[in-house]
């Protein structure tokens, strides 16, 4: 389970809320009202105060890298350090289950990470995040660049990992999508967090 | 016992009728760099004046004390050059700061090595070997740590996303900013590697042709000049990696955080 308490960082107030092990909760609010912010707080990628603690024990007990491997992030627009798409793969061959799962060409491995639509860099870079295997996952917006049959593949991809144990936060703009893959939903608005009904 | 053409005034005031042809020609053709280069030509004359003048007290003093004040001069005005440089600097005296030191350490180091080890002049400070000595290294070691801090900071900005998808994933700071920071130091040494290469076949290196001008002979002033060039290739090495480092340490923090908010604003 995951703990925020009083978690908060330049434009966005303190934020308490909690995320139980194998839950996905949707996080909606107009575009620049802070949901950014909160997901790079969570993760530790910007200085923020508060406590934030998985399964009991606070992140500050221990190395921020770790605290990564545990609560991962997958910003709306994903980033590439290397020239061709399996080098930012550890295990290019055990990720290609999940390769294949969301409709993406097992060769994309060779690719030149250039060659990758903007959709098939979004599903590569969901690839990338499952295969760290992190406890809790925090999504911007997985699946703003994708066509119909893509969101379908990669939300029940999603929920069966959800089901697996783990725990979701995921940004998105559509109500319906929210309906879907969550019961609950946090409002973010003008950077205030509140929780809600799913729509 | 001199073995060199001495140089009167009026031999100088020949040559400078040289720069008067170029400022003619560009004020001929509208080229509008005739002020600088006059400005400039003047500044030159000026500064190497004193240079002289600092040199011959100096050399006639021998003092430690006199030595290291110099020598520190000279490194805090080439630190100066170095903030100067980086398109984007750290902000407050980050900049300054990381290159002082870095050089500092670097052709501090090395000079004190060559002056104990190879050239060991008696005194070992003395500052007829010291100075030009640090001189050269401090400018090339500058050249070396002002290109890999510029191209750490540039690099760091531009690859934000994909520094941050590493530490996104569990890469620590150093993981994350490898590929930065190995550009960086390639495009620290690359000067050096170049003019190793090119030394002897395309230039011949201004110290060497000083010595030989100055009547010492060709296979002395050669030795000399591969000496220096070695010790300036392990100046700009050990600073440019110092100076890369102590970058990287600023431009994240303890939680392997990127922290762009370290950096001033782009110039422009």
């Amino acid at each position: 389970m995951l703990q925020v308490e009083n978690l908060s960082v330049p434009g966005l107030a303190p934020v308490s809320f909690s995320l139980g092990t194998g839950e996905c909760v949707a996080v909606r609010g107009p575009s620049g009202a802070g949901k950014t912010l909160l997901l790079r707080a969570i993760a530790d990628l910007d200085p923020n105060s508060g406590s934030v603690r998985l399964d009991g024990v606070d992140r500050s007990a221990m190395p921020a890298p770790l605290w990564r491997r545990r609560v991962g992030y997958l910003p709306a627009e994903p980033g590439w350090w290397a020239d061709r798409i399996g080098e930012h793969f550890s295990d290019w061959i055990a990720a290609l289950a999940l390769v294949e799962r969301l409709g993406l060409s097992t060769e994309a491995g060779n690719w030149p990470v250039a060659r990758a639509s903007t959709g098939e860099r979004a599903r590569l870079a969901l690839v990338r995040a499952l295969m760290a295997a992190p406890h809790v996952l925090l999504l911007d917006e997985p699946t703003a660049a994708l066509d119909a049959a893509s969101v379908a593949a990669a939300e029940a991809l999603l929920a069966e990992c959800v089901k697996g144990g783990l725990s979701v936060l995921w940004v998105t703009h559509d109500a319906a999508q929210a309906g879907r893959v969550a019961k609950r939903s946090l409002l973010v608005e003008a950077g205030e967090v509140r929780e809600a009904r799913a729509a | 016992m001199t073995s060199y053409v001495t140089l009167s005034l009026w031999d100088l005031a020949l040559t400078s009728l040289l720069v008067l042809i170029d400022a003619g020609l560009s004020a001929a053709l509208r080229l509008g760099i005739h002020r600088s280069l006059l400005i400039a030509a003047v500044r030159m004359v000026v500064q190497l004046s004193i240079m002289g003048l600092v040199l011959t007290t100096l050399f006639a003093l021998v003092s430690p004390l006199w030595t290291g004040l110099a020598a520190l001069g000279m490194v805090l005005f080439a630190g100066r050059e170095i903030a100067q440089r980086l398109e984007r600097p750290f902000e407050g005296l980050w900049s300054f700061g990381i290159g002082t030191l870095c050089m500092m350490l670097a052709s501090g180091l090395v000079t004190s090595f060559a002056l104990l080890t190879a050239i060991r002049p008696d005194p070992w400070y003395d500052p007829r070997y010291a100075i030009p000595l640090l001189g050269m290294i401090l400018g090339n070691c500058m050249t070396g740590i002002a290109l890999g801090l510029d191209s750490l900071t540039g690099g760091a900005a531009a690859r934000r996303a994909g520094i941050e998808a590493r530490l996104m994933l569990g890469g620590t700071r150093f993981e994350a900013l490898q590929p930065v920071m190995r550009e960086a130091l390639r495009r620290a040494l690359l000067p050096i590697v170049n003019s190793m290469s090119a030394t002897g076949v395309v230039s011949l290196p201004g110290m060497m042709t000083g010595q030989i001008l100055g009547g010492v002979a060709p296979a002395e002033a050669v030795k000399y000049q591969i000496l220096i060039m070695f010790l300036i290739a392990g100046g700009t090495g050990l600073g440019a990696v110092a100076a890369v480092l102590g970058g990287v340490y600023r431009l994240t923090d303890s939680r392997h955080r990127l922290r762009l908010d370290h950096l001033a604003p782009a110039r422009r």
